[in-house]
C-alpha cells in the first residue's frame, strides 16, 4: 500500500498522488490563480488539500502556496514537493533545494537559470512566461497578474487538470467581467499550449475521481461565523487582527444575507469594531449580561489584553465565547503563521484562581459544529468558553463533508429565571440554588424589580453581597471549581482510534489531527502501532483519562515550544509525568506527518523502516 | 464594596411619583464613603432626578468602574440592575449592554480616575457611538480609593495633601468632549443639587452619549488649601453659564425662548430643556461657540458649570446599526437561525 510519505518508484505515473508547491511574491495575484488551480482539481472530485504559507505583509515578500493531491485522503502538509512553480528570484536557492530527488522545477525561461542553483536530479522545466505575457498584454500590471495565469495554464497541461471544469470556474468568478474572462482565458492558454508543445508527460498526474459529491471547500474561519449565526448570536466585539479578522469579515457578510428582518428591514444583529481587544471583551461580557449570545474573535495578542476582564466573566459567572484563532507567539510573533500557543493562557486566563473551558476543532466542519456548542456551554456554565483555532485552520480553504443542521436544535441558554419564575419565589439571591452541575440560576435585566441584582468582580458571597469573610468567599470560588469540572461531561468527547497490539498511544488536538492520522497509518504500515486519541475539549474528558491510564507510553503531538497540552494533562489528570513524551513541532507551518514520525521514530531510539 | 441595608420605613406623607413610588424607593444601601464626601451628594442628586422622571426601577441599568465614585451605584436605586465592573472598564459593558437591550435606561458612574487615565480610551470611543447613557465622572482631582494621588483631572499647580503641586497639565473631560463630538455636556458641582438635578432628567433623556463632569470635593485626600478641588475653591470659582429647567413631555411649557436668546431644546422624547439664563452670544447647540467660551473662562480660572452643550441631531448606535426598535434580546431564535435549506443552497458557493 502507499502511503502518505512514501516514495513509489519513478518509472511509474503516479495517479492524484503528489505535491505541489508554488512560490510566488505576494500582492501579484498568485493567489487567484492557486486557488483556481486548488478549486478545478477540488472538482475533479480528487482528495485534496491548499497551505498558504504568506507572510506578514501587503506586497512584495514571499509567498507559498502548496497543493497536494491523495486519492487515499491524506491531506495534511506534505514535505516532498515532486514539483515546484518557481515564480520568485527572492528564494529561488531554497526553492530549488526544497524539491525532491527526480522532481521537477517550473521556472521563467524569459531569464537565463543560474547555473550555480542547477541540480542533476531534478528536471528544469522552462516557460517563457514574462516574455509571453508582455508581448500578449499592454498594461504593466496586467503583464504581472497574467504571468501567474499563465503558468497555472501550463499546470493544468502538466498535470491533466480537466479544462472544462477550469473554464466553468472563469465563467463562474468573471460572469459580471467579460473582458477580464478574456484576457485569463487567454494567458492560460498560452501556458497550456506552450507546455503542450514543449514537455514530456510528467510521472504524475491527476485523474477524475468521486471524492467530493458531498464536500465542501471552506476555510475554517468561514465556518465559525456561519456556527455563531446559527448559534443566534446576536452581538459581536472584536479589534481587527490576523488570522482571525476574518471571522468577522464573514459574519458581517451572512448575517447580511441572513439577519435582515423580512419583516422590518432591520438588522437583526449588532456588531461592534472596539477599540481594543479590553473593550471587545467588555462589549461581549456586558452583552450577554443583558442577555444576549454574544462573542469575540481574537488572536493571541488580544486574548492577552482580554486576561482581566476574563476573570471578571468567570467570577461573576457570564457566559462569554471566545474564538481564539492561533498565530505564533509570543508578543507579535509570527501575525500570519500557525501554532497552538495559548493552551495555557486560555486554560486559566486572568488573575487568582481561574480555570476555563475550551473546545478544540481540528477542522472547518468541527469550527461549524463547536460554534453554537461554545454558545451552549457558555450559558449552561455561564462562564467563558474559548473555542481555539488556528491559522492554519482558520485561513486555509479545506475540503470537509458538507454542513448539516439539525432543525431540532434548541439553544441552551441555560438557567435563567423568567417573569414566570421569578413570580414564585419570595428573593432572589444570585448565587443560591445551584443545580447538579453547580450552576446558580441568574436573572436578566429588565424582566422584573425582584430580579435586580449587583454584579461585582469584587469578593462575593452566595447570596451575591459583597464580602470579605474567608468562609463566605470559599463557599463561591469552590463552586466555579466543581463547576469548571463538571463541563468534562459536556465538551464534545474525545475522539479514539485504536489499532491492535499497540505498542503506545498518541494523543494530539485541533489542526493536528490530518498529520498525526496520516503518521499513525504509516506507522502501522511499517509495523509499529500506535493508539490514537485526539480531545475535543477541557477539562479533558473520561475517555482521555481512561486513555491515559490504559498506555504506559504515550506521545503527545502538539505545535508550540512548551508542551502545553502535556502541561495540562499533568495538571489536569492524575497521569503520571513520565508516560508522557512530546512531540513538537512549532516552527510555524501547518504539521506534516513526516514531522511526526521522524520525533517518534528517534524518540524510541530505534530506526523504523519507515520510508520518507 | 460594603454596602449596608437601610430601613426603609415611608412617611406617609412622602410625595409620590407617576409610578406612586417615593424617592425612599428610589434609594439604595447605605452609603460607605467618607461622611462629606462629594460623591454622596451626586447619588442624592441621582435618586431626585430618577425619581422625579418616574423610571421604573428595574428599567435602569446602572454600571461602574472601581474607585469611591464606582462604588456608588449600590446607593441609589436598589430595584435597578447593578454591574460594579473593573477599573476603567465600565463603557465597553455598557456598550455591550445597551447592544444588547436598548430598552433600558443606562447609569455609568465613574470617576476621574477611571475615566480620564485607565478608561481613557473607553469613553472616549463610547462618545465617538454616541451610546445612549448618562456618564457621570464624580470628578475630586485625584484617586480616593487608592488614598489620594494625583489624578489626570488635577489642575496645573494644584496641591496635594503632602504641598506637591501637580505639573502636569489635565485631561478636561469637557474640552475633550467638545472636541470628540459628544452630543451632551454638563458640568456640575456636588455640592449644587438644584443645578444638578434637572441637568441629569436632562441627560438621562437626552438620546446619545450625555456626559456629566462632576466636580466631587474628596474630603479626605483632596479638601486642603492649594487644592483646586476643594468645596472652597469651588464655590469660590464656580460661575453657572447656563440655568436650565427640565421639562417633561406632554407639559406645557411656557418659555421658548431663553432669556438671553438661546434657544430651547426639544429632546427626542418630546420633552424640552428651558435655558433660563445664559450669557450673552453664548448658544448652546454651536459646539465651536461654547468651545471657544469654555477656554477663555479657564483662562480666567473659572470652573464653568451648567448644561454646556446639547445636540439632538445625531443618530445614536443603535440608530447608526439600524437595528430594530426594541430590544435585541426580544428577537425570537427562530428568526435569527437561518435553518437547514439555507444552509444547503448557501454550500454551493463553497463548491
Ligand atoms: C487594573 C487596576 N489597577 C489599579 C487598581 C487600583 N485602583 C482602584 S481605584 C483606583 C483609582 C480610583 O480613582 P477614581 O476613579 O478617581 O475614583 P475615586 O476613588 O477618586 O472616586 C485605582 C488606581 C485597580 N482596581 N485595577
Ligand atoms: S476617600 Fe475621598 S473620594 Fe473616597 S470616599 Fe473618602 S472622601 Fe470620598
Ligand atoms: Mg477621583
Amino acid at each position: 500500500m502507499r502511503t502518505g510519505v512514501s516514495i513509489s518508484s519513478p518509472t511509474e505515473t503516479r495517479v492524484n498522488d503528489f505535491a505541489v508547491k508554488l512560490a510566488n511574491v505576494n500582492g501579484t495575484g498568485s493567489a487567484s490563480a492557486n486557488g483556481l488551480l486548488m478549486q478545478a482539481i477540488f472538482r475533479m472530485g480528487i482528495p485534496v488539500s491548499g497551505k498558504n504559507l504568506f507572510p506578514s505583509n501587503i506586497q512584495g515578500l514571499p509567498t507559498w502556496y502548496e497543493i497536494r493531491v491523495n486519492k487515499d485522503g491524506y491531506t495534511a502538509r506534505a514535505l516532498d514537493y515532486d514539483l515546484m512553480v518557481a515564480m520568485n528570484g527572492q528564494t529561488y536557492d531554497r526553492d530549488v533545494s526544497e524539491v525532491r530527488e527526480g522532481g521537477y522545477l517550473l521556472y521563467d525561461s524569459t531569464w537565463p537559470l543560474d547555473p550555480k542553483l542547477h541540480r542533476d536530479d531534478i528536471t528544469f522545466l522552462g516557460v517563457p512566461l514574462a516574455q509571453m505575457c508582455n508581448e500578449q498584454f499592454r498594461d504593466p500590471r496586467e503583464r504581472v497578474l497574467m504571468k501567474n495565469i499563465a503558468y497555472a495554464g501550463a499546470l493544468i497541461a502538466a498535470l491533466d487538470i480537466d479544462m472544462d471544469i477550469v473554464e466553468q470556474l472563469l465563467d463562474e468568478k468573471f460572469s459580471a467581467k467579460k473582458a477580464l474572462r478574456e484576457s485569463n482565458r487567454k494567458a492560460l492558454r498560452l501556458g497550456l499550449d506552450y507546455a503542450k508543445e514543449h514537455f514530456d508527460p510528467l510521472p504524475f498526474r491527476l485523474e477524475k475521481m468521486d471524492a467530493n459529491r458531498d464536500k465542501i471547500l471552506i476555510d475554517g474561519n468561514t465556518a465559525t461565523a456561519l456556527g455563531c449565526v446559527y448559534a443566534g448570536a446576536t452581538v459581536a466585539a472584536w479589534y481587527p487582527i490576523t488570522p482571525s479578522t476574518s471571522v468577522m469579515d464573514a459574519f458581517k457578510e451572512f448575517c447580511e444575507e441572513f439577519r435582515r428582518d423580512p419583516e422590518t428591514g432591520k438588522n437583526n444583529y449588532l456588531i461592534l469594531q472596539a477599540e481594543d481587544e479590553l473593550a471587545a471583551i467588555g462589549m461581549v461580557i456586558g452583552a450577554s449580561w443583558a442577555g444576549a449570545r454574544a462573542f469575540t474573535s481574537t488572536a493571541g495578542p488580544g486574548i492577552s489584553l482580554m486576561n482581566e476582564l476574563l476573570g471578571l466573566a468567570y467570577y461573576a459567572e457570564i457566559p462569554v465565547v471566545v474564538i481564539d484563532v492561533q498565530r505564533v507567539g509570543p508578543s507579535t510573533g509570527m501575525p500570519t503563521r500557525t501554532q497552538q500557543g495559548d493552551l495555557l493562557e486560555c486554560a486559566y486566563a486572568s488573575h487568582g484562581d481561574t480555570k476555563h473551558i475550551l473546545l478544540f476543532p481540528a477542522n472547518p466542519h468541527e469550527c461549524f459544529e463547536f460554534a453554537p456548542k461554545a454558545f451552549d456551554l457558555a450559558e449552561r456554565f455561564q462562564t467563558p468558553v474559548f473555542m481555539l483555532t488556528d491559522l492554519d485552520i482558520g485561513m486555509n480553504d479545506w475540503v470537509i463533508p458538507r454542513l448539516t443542521w439539525d432543525e431540532s436544535y434548541k439553544p441552551d441558554r441555560g438557567r435563567v429565571l423568567g417573569a414566570e419564575e421569578l413570580k414564585q419565589i419570595t428573593q432572589f439571591l444570585r448565587y443560591t440554588n445551584e443545580d447538579e452541575n453547580n450552576v446558580a440560576p441568574r436573572t436578566l435585566p429588565g424582566v422584573d424589580p425582584k430580579a435586580a441584582y449587583f454584579v461585582r468582580g469584587s469578593g462575593h458571597a452566595k447570596s451575591g453581597a459583597y464580602t470579605e469573610i474567608p468562609d463566605e468567599y470559599r463557599e463561591v470560588i469552590d463552586r466555579l471549581a466543581r463547576k469548571q469540572r463538571a463541563a468534562a461531561a459536556f465538551v464534545p468527547p474525545s475522539l479514539v482510534v485504536k489499532k491492535p497490539g499497540a505498542q503506545f498511544g498518541i494523543i494530539t488536538l485541533g489542526g493536528c489531527d490530518a498529520a498525526v492520522r496520516e503518521a499513525v497509518d504509516v506507522l502501522a504500515a511499517s509495523g509499529v502501532n500506535a493508539d490514537f486519541l485526539r480531545v475535543r475539549g477541557f477539562p479533558f474528558d473520561a475517555i482521555a483519562e481512561a486513555f491515559l491510564e490504559e498506555h504506559d507510553l504515550l506521545y503527545v503531538v502538539e505545535q508550540n515550544r512548551d508542551a502545553q497540552l502535556r502541561s495540562l494533562l499533568t495538571l489536569e489528570t492524575s497521569v503520571p509525568k513520565e508516560k508522557l513524551r512530546s512531540v513538537l513541532v512549532y516552527g510555524g507551518f501547518p504539521l506534516s506527518a513526516r514531522r511526526v514520525i521522524e520525533s517518534i521514530a528517534s524518540q524510541m531510539g530505534e530506526t523504523l523502516a519507515v520510508h520518507h | 464594596m460594603p454596602s449596608i441595608t437601610k430601613p426603609v420605613a415611608v412617611h406617609p406623607s412622602l410625595k409620590r411619583n407617576e409610578l406612586g413610588l417615593t424617592v425612599r424607593d428610589y434609594e439604595g444601601s447605605m452609603s460607605t464613603l467618607c461622611a462629606g464626601c462629594g460623591h454622596d451628594s451626586i447619588t442624592a442628586a441621582l435618586v431626585r432626578a430618577i425619581w422625579e422622571l418616574s423610571l421604573p426601577p428595574h428599567m435602569i441599568a446602572k454600571l461602574s468602574g472601581i474607585g469611591c465614585s464606582s462604588k456608588t451605584p449600590a446607593y441609589f436605586v436598589s430595584g435597578a440592575h447593578g454591574f460594579n465592573s473593573a477599573h476603567g472598564r465600565m463603557a465597553p459593558i455598557a456598550t455591550g449592554a445597551n447592544a444588547a437591550n436598548r430598552e433600558l435606561t443606562y447609569i455609568g458612574i465613574s470617576g476621574d480616575g477611571d475615566s480620564l487615565s485607565i478608561g481613557l480610551g473607553h469613553m472616549c470611543h463610547a462618545i465617538r457611538r454616541n451610546l445612549r447613557i448618562l456618564y457621570v465622572i464624580e470628578n475630586n482631582g485625584v484617586y480616593g480609593l487608592t488614598k489620594g494621588q494625583f489624578s489626570a483631572s488635577a489642575d496645573l499647580g494644584s496641591r496635594s495633601k503632602r504641598k506637591e503641586a501637580n505639573r502636569m497639565a489635565p485631561i478636561d473631560p469637557v474640552s475633550l468632549g467638545l472636541s470628540l463630538g459628544a452630543t451632551f455636556i454638563a458640568r456640575g458641582f456636588s455640592g449644587d443639587k438644584e443645578q444638578l438635578v434637572p441637568i441629569l432628567k436632562a441627560a438621562m433623556t437626552h438620546r446619545g452619549f450625555a456626559l456629566v463632569d462632576v466636580i466631587s470635593p474628596c474630603v479626605t485626600f483632596n479638601d486642603h488649601e492649594g487644592s483646586t478641588k476643594s468645596y472652597l475653591h469651588v464655590r469660590q470659582q464656580a460661575r453657572a453659564a447656563t440655568e436650565t429647567d427640565f421639562v417633561a413631555p406632554a407639559t406645557e411649557i411656557l418659555a421658548t425662548i431663553g432669556k438671553n436668546g438661546a434657544v430651547n431644546v426639544t429632546m427626542h422624547d418630546g420633552s424640552t430643556v428651558s435655558f433660563k439664563g445664559v450669557p450673552p452670544d453664548y448658544d448652546p447647540t454651536d459646539r465651536e461657540k461654547v468651545f471657544s467660551f469654555m477656554q477663555e473662562r479657564y483662562g480666567k480660572g473659572e470652573i464653568v458649570t451648567g448644561l454646556l452643550y446639547i445636540d439632538e441631531t445625531v443618530p445614536d448606535l443603535h440608530e447608526m446599526s439600524d437595528t430594530p426598535d426594541t430590544a435585541l434580546i426580544k428577537v425570537p431564535y427562530e428568526k435569527l437561525c437561518p435553518g437547514s435549506s439555507a444552509l444547503e443552497k448557501l454550500q454551493e458557493d463553497f463548491r
